[in-house]
């Protein structure tokens, strides 16, 4: 591999860009593929499921074979509301494999005392969020039951691909929290999106145990919209 | 996820430190293969490496190929396997099949 194709396979995976790599066997001859391009020609299919799966596979061409790696940008999970919940959720997040980034404006929740191991950012979410570029390897839990603070996290994510969105709140709240948003401009479909109230139904009672509750909705929601391998 | 323990961020760190490089990639599996293919091994030409390409098992054996291939130049397919005299040797002891193409970092 040239130093030059290897600085821009990771350029493009410190910038949050799903590329793939093509090799040919016989020949080794290299080119990185961006999913930003257009594809066609005979493997445009094969390529197409790369990007989906984040699986690596090995293809027939004219001109032998060749292996094709994914690379696809890590997930990340972004929490709104330095809260107790979140205190369980970021570290379990990051064990699971996800990014935590903890945003609230509140000063005294968002310390790096209280999160000692993740990103932080004091700031509302209208400002943190298109810092951060949501995408489609993101997900939002929103979890301050603070429309002030929720709302434009969430709005941010309804306008965005991320794989999953999740607002804590009873079935109360989060009717209240629909016709905001709907107020908004978000339509019926979209906002049925929301996974509230959040978390997987397991009983879950203590700030602990609903974090775990989250957490494996989230991952239910990475794997099986195929965001991510 | 850190750069320290990115296989590809750290070959880009080595090469521009002026080290030859080698990077070795899963690119087949058969069988119960510990490590799925796009995997990565990188390794110097003093047989430090960071990264993997199975569970640890064949490692020693790639890393003695890919300083061979930053002599010679050439990318080169190895293959571990049960079915292979050297995998017993290297102690692919998990059944599986493993084909990794190591070509160096020019």
């Amino acid at each position: 591999m040239d130093l030059a194709l290897l600085e821009a396979l990771n350029a493009a995976r410190a910038n949050r860009k799903a590329v793939l790599l093509e090799t040919g066997l016989e020949s080794g001859a290299q080119r990185l593929i961006r999913e930003a391009e257009p594809q066609d020609g005979p493997l445009a299919a094969v390529y197409a499921e790369c990007f989906r799966s984040g699986k690596a596979v090995r293809a027939e061409t004219e001109n032998g074979p060749v292996f094709i790696a994914a690379y696809l940008p890590p997930p990340r999970l972004i929490i709104t509301g330095a809260v107790h919940i979140s205190q369980a959720l970021a570290p379990m997040a990051a064990f699971a494999g996800l990014d935590p980034i903890i945003v609230d404006p509140r000063t005294g929740f968002a310390t790096e005392e209280r999160f000692p191991k993740s990103r932080v950012i004091a700031e509302w979410p209208e400002d943190a969020l298109p810092d951060i570029g949501v995408d489609r390897y993101t997900g939002l839990a929103a979890l301050t039951h603070d429309p002030k603070i929720d709302d434009p996290a969430l709005q941010a994510a309804l306008s965005s691909d991320c794989f999953y969105i999740g607002a804590l709140g009873s079935r109360k709240t989060h009717g209240k929290r629909v016709d905001r948003l709907k107020a908004q401009g978000f339509s019926e479909d979209k906002l049925a999106g929301i996974h509230a109230p959040i978390g997987l139904a397991i009983g879950a009672a203590s700030p602990s145990e609903i974090a775990v509750a989250i957490l494996a909705e989230v991952v239910a929601a990475l794997r099986q919209t195929g965001a991510q391998r | 996820m850190t750069e320290l323990n990115d296989p590809l961020g750290v070959a880009e760190t080595w090469r521009k430190a002026g080290r030859p490089v080698a990077l070795a990639t899963v690119v087949e599996t058969w069988g119960s293969a510990p490590r799925p293919a796009g995997s990565h091994l990188v390794i110097d030409g003093e047989g430090n490496f960071e990264g993997s390409v199975s569970g640890g098992c064949v490692e020693g054996a790639v890393v003695g190929e890919a300083i061979e291939v930053l002599e010679t130049g050439e990318p080169r397919m190895l293959e571990f396997g049960v079915a292979d005299e050297t995998a017993w040797e290297v102690g692919l002891s998990c059944g599986g099949t493993i084909r990794v193409y190591v070509e160096p970092l020019k």
